[in-house]
């Protein structure tokens, strides 16, 4: 099995920068993408794919592996980013994003990719499967987790409460949940779409077991996965991250916010530029 | 309290009690009719038995879809997933990935409308092998709209990978469930729960999946039908005999993917009307599909259909509505002969 991944003495540190850098190649390659997202996300996908879980590099289908469904599939471009540096995508096929006839489309899908579970797409669908998959891991009595990334803009959805009340109703232990809260969505602020806040209490009194994390914080990213994997009373794991849109790059940080970030022609080699000052050990 | 005045009924009808709305289930079985109980529960039990990766699954329709059969044959591998059909739907994609065939139970109603985007979307799209199994298909609840899968066809035909099923009795269900189990793939099958009558026992029939057969001969008339409009159409053959006219039926339990080949060559025979019967809205279910298969094949009979209008069905009991909407086997002896003179 694998933790191949692990071995190694590459830091999470490294493995995020990686993911981004990758993100921000595939968004070069478009001129366009879901970047600010990558950018705030690649810090749970480095601690997801290079620290919590368990999966084989060159056998995506591997029966042992965890399962990670990317439930808001406009994120594909952050996933990618992470496949190709976990070596589930080479990295050459960063060059194909968005083409036609490539592996990676703009959203994700399930039967283009390996390593892409799910195909989404249509938001508020990723906990509903990842009920079935818990379920269906717990019959074959397998020990495999699954973890399911979805975004706050979600949370609007009427079947994700659905899903929350599910998992807890069948105390899925071997599901854990992150939500990005970025607090933008397609109109605007998330809080201010539709308000989900308090959300950490919300969930609690829906019998999840929650925690609530910086997700731009490696370490703390860290500790709230390895919490989640250890024993939760049965419950359901969330993991509620507050993330910052454009993560890594100065002035894509400091730009006015938009859930479809525009990035002019020029600027990709200027965020490459940025980031690369930011490499680290 | 006075009763409703009965206007334009014949003496043997107005001598019949009121009928009422029943409950929201109504039996389709006629008077009389030899019936068999929970067809689809039985089989599905039969097949779990030999195969371990059947699981069932339903929206808090277990009782009324048949499901508390397996239930009690499986209690540990029957789950209740709430009434939360989205979630039935993506759960069910979910332990479909995971290897398992979920047999995912509810309305036709609540499946085709309100998880429309999660069967689309989790089943479909991602091609996943799960059994949507359906009750109160087309027009079998007097309840209304609500529960009146009127389009459920139409929906589900207009998804690509779906395969559609809408068997006629208790003896084809029987086969429905292990040829669905036996192919991979998303299947939305329309269910008959309760007392489901016998039919196709009597005609030496048997399913075969994405097969037309033809159960009776006639030269002057050709029913095309599937579900209960099987049932209505040999009955209407049997009645329209006495008056001398020639009817066959060919009935076509798969609707997608249509036995084209089959239904080609029925419609070929030069002189005999066509008439596709079939309990769903005359938008998008088999009547369109027929008549799109033949202009497409260039194959042109006299061409009829009998269908549910297109509009918001009444509530009342299910022989009153489907007297008036023309699919009771009365009214489709009358459009016959309208269509013959």
């Amino acid at each position: 099995m694998s933790t191949a991944p692990f071995g190694n003495n590459i830091s999470l540190e490294r493995r995020a920068w990686n993911i981004r850098r990758n993100a921000i190649r595939m968004g070069e390659v478009q001129g366009q993408g879901y970047i600010a997202q990558a950018l705030d996300i690649a810090d749970v996908l480095a601690t997801a794919y290079f620290h919590a879980m368990r999966y084989e590099p060159h056998n995506p289908e591997w029966e042992g592996r965890d399962r990670f469904l990317l439930s808001n599939g406009h994120y594909a471009i952050a996933l990618y980013a992470a496949l190709i540096e976990a070596g589930i995508v080479p990295e050459e096929e960063l060059e194909t994003y968005g083409f036609d006839e490539s592996r990676l489309p703009m959203s994700g899908m399930a039967s283009y990719t390996p390593g892409m579970e799910m195909s989404g797409g249509s938001l508020g669908l990723g906990l509903s499967i990842a009920v079935g998959k818990c379920l269906g891991l717990k019959r074959k009595g397998s020990d495999s987790r699954v973890y399911t990334l979805f975004s706050d803009g979600e949370l609007d959805e009427g079947s994700v409460w659905e899903a929350i009340m599910s998992a807890a109703h069948h105390r899925l232990d071997n599901l854990i949940a992150i939500v990005d809260v970025n607090n933008q969505q397609a109109d605007g602020p998330s809080t201010g779409v539709l308000g989900f806040e308090p959300l950490k209490e919300k969930l609690e009194a829906f019998g999840w077991f929650v925690q609530r994390v910086d997700g731009n914080d490696l370490s703390a990213v860290r500790a709230a996965f390895d919490a989640a994997k250890s024993a939760n009373g049965g419950r359901p794991s969330m993991i509620i991250a507050d993330t910052l849109m454009g993560k890594g790059i100065p002035f894509l940080e400091a730009r006015e916010k938009n859930h479809f970030i525009r990035v002019d022609g020029h600027e990709w080699q200027l965020a490459l530029a940025a980031l690369d000052e930011r490499k680290p050990a | 309290m006075k009763p409703a005045p009965v206007a334009k009924l014949d003496t043997a009808k107005a001598a019949k009690p009121r009928l009422t709305t029943s409950a929201m289930i109504a039996s389709i079985a006629g008077e009389g009719q030899r019936t068999k109980p929970a067809p689809f529960g039985h089989a599905l039990v039969n097949c779990a038995r030999a195969d371990a990766s059947i699981v069932g699954m339903t929206a808090d329709l277990g009782k009324y879809t048949d499901l508390h059969i397996f239930q009690q044959a499986f209690p540990d591998r029957y789950y209740q997933m709430g009434m939360a059909e989205q979630l039935l739907f993506g759960a069910a994609s979910g332990f479909a990935a995971e290897g398992f065939t979920p047999f995912a139970t509810t309305y036709a109603v609540f499946a085709s409308r309100r998880a429309y985007d999660f069967i689309h979307q989790t089943i479909a799209e991602e091609d996943r092998n799960v059994k949507i199994v359906c009750a109160l298909p087309g027009l079998t609840s007097g309840y209304g709209p609500s529960h009146q899968a009127a389009e459920d066809l139409a929906l589900m035909r207009a998804m690509p990978n779906m395969t559609i099923i809408d068997p006629c009795d208790a003896h084809e269900i029987e086969q429905v469930v292990p040829a669905i189990v036996a192919h991979k793939g998303p299947v939305y099958m329309r269910l008959l729960r309760g007392h489901v009558p016998m039919v196709l026992d009597e005609y030496g029939y048997t399913f075969e999946l994405g097969k037309a057969k033809m159960l009776r001969n006639g030269y002057e008339v050709l029913f095309i039908s599937s579900g209960i409009m099987t049932m209505r159409a040999l009955e209407a053959a049997k009645a329209l005999e006495a008056d001398r006219v020639d009817v066959g039926v060919l009935h076509v339990p798969t609707i997608k993917p249509l036995d084209a080949a089959t239904i080609l060559e029925a419609c070929s025979r030069p002189g005999r009307l066509v008439v596709v019967a079939e309990n769903h809205t005359v938008i998008g279910g088999l009547g369109e599909a027929v008549a799109g298969l033949l202009m497409r094949a260039g194959v042109h009979p006299a061409f009829r259909t009998i269908g549910l209008p297109d509009e918001f069905l009444a509530a009342g009991a299910l022989p009153t509505l489907h007297d008036r909407y023309g699919i009771s086997t009365d009214a489709l002896c009358t459009q016959v002969k309208g269509w013959l003179t």
